[in-house]
């Protein structure tokens, strides 16, 4: 295999607020390959967006503690230069964030923002850039781009946003594209569209992406990896069939089970796991942090289990013996009888 | 762009239409008082009063006078004062408007300016003991009373150090532009930074709110995740989107100063300004005056609410289409 792009190692990523200790992220260690698609799974709070927020250091916090490193083509992310830094990100590595409606700055138009990011990493002339800007927003799917480059952002609907954000991304030719639930702020016909539209566009540049998400349906439709993570650990880590197929946690078994219905009615989210997640603010460590929402607890979930890998590739951190996880799958994933 | 120029234009001649009509009928059509005796004049010989009836129509229907006191206030400018008999009201207004636009001009410009700085320096410093240090000498600005600051201010520049430092510094009052602009921004200068510290304070503090709650929006982090220098953030981005906040309070301040808001800074550096002249007025109820400085008054406030308008749709296109 050829060395990976993105290589993280034992993140962990930290709040002191004034109720104690905050921790995000706990010691999570992955790779992306060149051209790879990781979807990162995860509730709500699991620290998905704090841990790819940090190797980019774009949480603006100065109570933040940031441990580990993050080797970007060799380089570690977490103690280059601002300046270093700067250069990396929207030229190297670019991101898209949940929401498109809020991601834009409202007073200037679609081509100021792409070619800002353009001019910002290479020296174009402006028209140049907008040029360039026209075609880019072709590329994404905008009907006439010519004209729609002189549009506000509160003239684009919301998938049309999205769009124009991920034409900005990809202008600079990004070797990592790093996509923070690009579509859950959209309905379900435009997320279709979007995540469409992100498939072909990674085909064509090549670049990798990171895919944030709670859902794993959009997992299951476009990464080659998944990577689960629950209270700032991974759970669950593998190449997309075998998590699919044969998922090994519980917690996966969980969010399997909320897989949206593929008619394209919406169910709430994650209907499927009883209890809260953990609070990230609890000192108290030291043990599976979903054995207080599994059916399988036991003694053996504490102290904190270590990512096994059980079959090559598949790594989970439960300590259910292996022999009967399918048995137990089968029986965790038939619905439970609601009560009258 | 020029249709939403021309919309709100059309709505700043219907405010003023609507202020005249008010004025008009609060001074005119109050029962109890005779407007004819009001603007004849004090003592006036009944020879005047039934002149002055007639001139204003004052025994016709009530629109038949408010057109004839609108034309004698903007056609024939022939009102008189009611205390000092035979003096015209229009150039007496006419005088003093350069005046106080002169002051409030200079000061909102040295206001807007000193806020922009403060509040940009200190959500660039924030987190740092510069950040409230700054916020901290706004408020202390905010807080002195403009008369007492005036006054000191006169104490020191005008008698104490009059014969050392400030030897530069002309005597209390206006000299107009056409006597050079020298002259006219030095009579000015003291005024002008005394009328800056009272806003200045609340300017930076607003933007600075505004501008760190700018800071986490989304659109500043995708800023930075683009790879923007923080600088280049701070300015395009931040502080371009909080300037929409300070332009609305700034359309009311500076309207309001315009109006005769000015007043104090304006007696206490001998300034015969539109507020002075007001206060004048309504001192001795000289009412064809009160009338000229209302109308004239609102004139331009509309027409400073009508620029800050176009100033907000430069400012923030999602205005432009409403
Ligand atoms: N500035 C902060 N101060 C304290 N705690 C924080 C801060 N930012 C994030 N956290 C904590 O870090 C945890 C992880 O947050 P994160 O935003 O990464 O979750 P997420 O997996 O992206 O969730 P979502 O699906 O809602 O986006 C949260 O529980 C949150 O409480
Ligand atoms: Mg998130």
């Amino acid at each position: 295999m050829s060395e990976p792009l993105l290589d993280v190692r034992d993140l962990r990523v930290s709040f002191r607020t004034r109720t104690g200790v905050v921790t995000a992220v706990d010691g999570i260690s992955f790779t992306v390959g060149p051209g790879d698609v990781v979807g990162l799974v995860g509730e709500s709070g699991s620290g998905k967006s704090v841990s790819m927020l940090s190797v980019l250091g774009l949480i603006d916090n100065p109570n933040c503690v940031i441990e580990g490193q993050a080797l970007f083509k060799g380089r570690d992310l977490l103690t280059m230069s601002d300046d270093e830094l700067r250069a990396v990100r929207g030229q190297e590595i670019a991101m898209i964030f949940q929401d498109p409606m809020t991601a834009l700055t409202p007073v200037y138009t679609a081509g100021w923002h792409i070619s800002e990011q353009i001019r910002a990493h290479e020296k174009v002339s402006k028209k140049a850039a907008l040029a360039r800007a026209v075609q880019l927003l072709d590329a994404v799917g905008i009907p006439n781009a010519a004209d729609r480059v002189n549009s506000y952002p509160h003239e684009f609907s919301g998938g049309m946003r999205q769009r124009v954000v991920i034409a900005m991304a990809l202008s600079c030719n990004p070797s990592l594209l790093i996509a923070d639930e690009p579509t859950t702020a959209l309905d379900v016909t435009i997320q279709a569209q979007i995540l469409e539209l992100l498939k072909s566009l990674q085909s064509e540049f090549g670049s990798s992406i990171v895919l944030i998400t709670h859902d794993m349906g959009v997992v299951s439709q476009m990464s080659d990896r998944v990577m689960v993570m629950y209270g700032g650990r991974l759970a669950e880590a593998g190449p997309r069939r075998e998590v699919m197929r044969n998922p090994l946690h519980p917690y996966t078994w969980g969010l399997m089970a909320s897989i949206p219905p593929t008619d394209g009615t919406r169910v709430a989210r994650l209907a499927a796991i009883p209890g809260a997640p953990i609070s990230p603010g609890d000192p108290d460590r030291d043990h599976c942090l979903f054995s207080a929402r599994c059916r399988f607890v036991s003694d053996a979930c504490r102290p904190q289990p270590e990512l096994v890998e059980h079959i090559p590739g598949h790594f989970d951190s439960c300590v259910l013996p292996f022999a009967d996880r399918v048995e137990l799958r089968r029986q965790a994933m038939t619905p439970l009888e609601v009560a009258p | 762009m020029w249709r939403f120029a021309g919309k709100r234009a059309l709505a700043a001649l219907l405010v003023l239409f609507a202020i005249s009509v008010l004025v008009f009928l609060i001074f005119f059509a109050t029962p109890g008082i005779d407007p004819a005796a009001r603007i004849a004049g004090r003592n006036a010989s009944q020879e005047t009063l039934t002149q002055v009836r007639a001139s204003f129509g004052f025994d016709r229907p009530i629109w038949v006078q408010y057109g004839l006191m609108m034309q004698h206030l903007f056609i024939n400018r022939d009102l008189t004062s009611f205390v000092n008999r035979g003096s015209q009201v229009i150039p007496q207004v006419m005088q003093a408007i350069p005046v106080t636009l002169s002051l409030v001009f200079g000061a909102a410009l040295i206001w807007v300016v000193l806020a922009l700085i403060m509040g940009v320096a200190a959500t660039a410093a924030r987190g740092t003991v510069i950040d409230p240090l700054i916020l901290v000498i706004g408020v202390i600005g905010v807080s002195l009373p403009v008369f007492w600051l005036g006054e000191v201010v006169n104490l020191v520049t005008q008698s104490r150090l009059h014969d050392t430092v400030f030897a530069w510094v002309p005597q209390l009052g206006y000299v107009p532009l056409t006597d050079g602009v020298g002259p006219w921004a030095l009579h000015l200068l003291f005024p002008w930074l005394t009328l800056a510290v009272l806003y200045a304070g609340i300017y930076a503090r607003v933007l600075r709110s505004e501008m760190v709650a700018s800071m986490n929006e989304d659109y500043v982090r995708m800023a930075r995740a683009k790879g923007i220098g923080e600088t280049r953030v701070l300015i395009r981005h931040s502080l371009r989107t909080s300037m929409i906040s300070i332009v609305s309070l700034f359309g009311l301040d500076f309207g309001a100063l315009i109006g005769g808001a000015a007043l104090l800074t304006e007696v206490v550096f001998g300034l015969q300004g539109v507020g002075k002249l007001t206060y004048d007025s309504l001192q001795n109820f000289d009412l064809p005056v009160i009338l000229a400085c209302v109308l004239y008054a609102s004139f331009f406030v509309v027409l400073a609410n009508f620029i800050v308008d176009l100033l907000y749709a430069w400012l923030d296109p999602r205005v432009r289409h409403v």
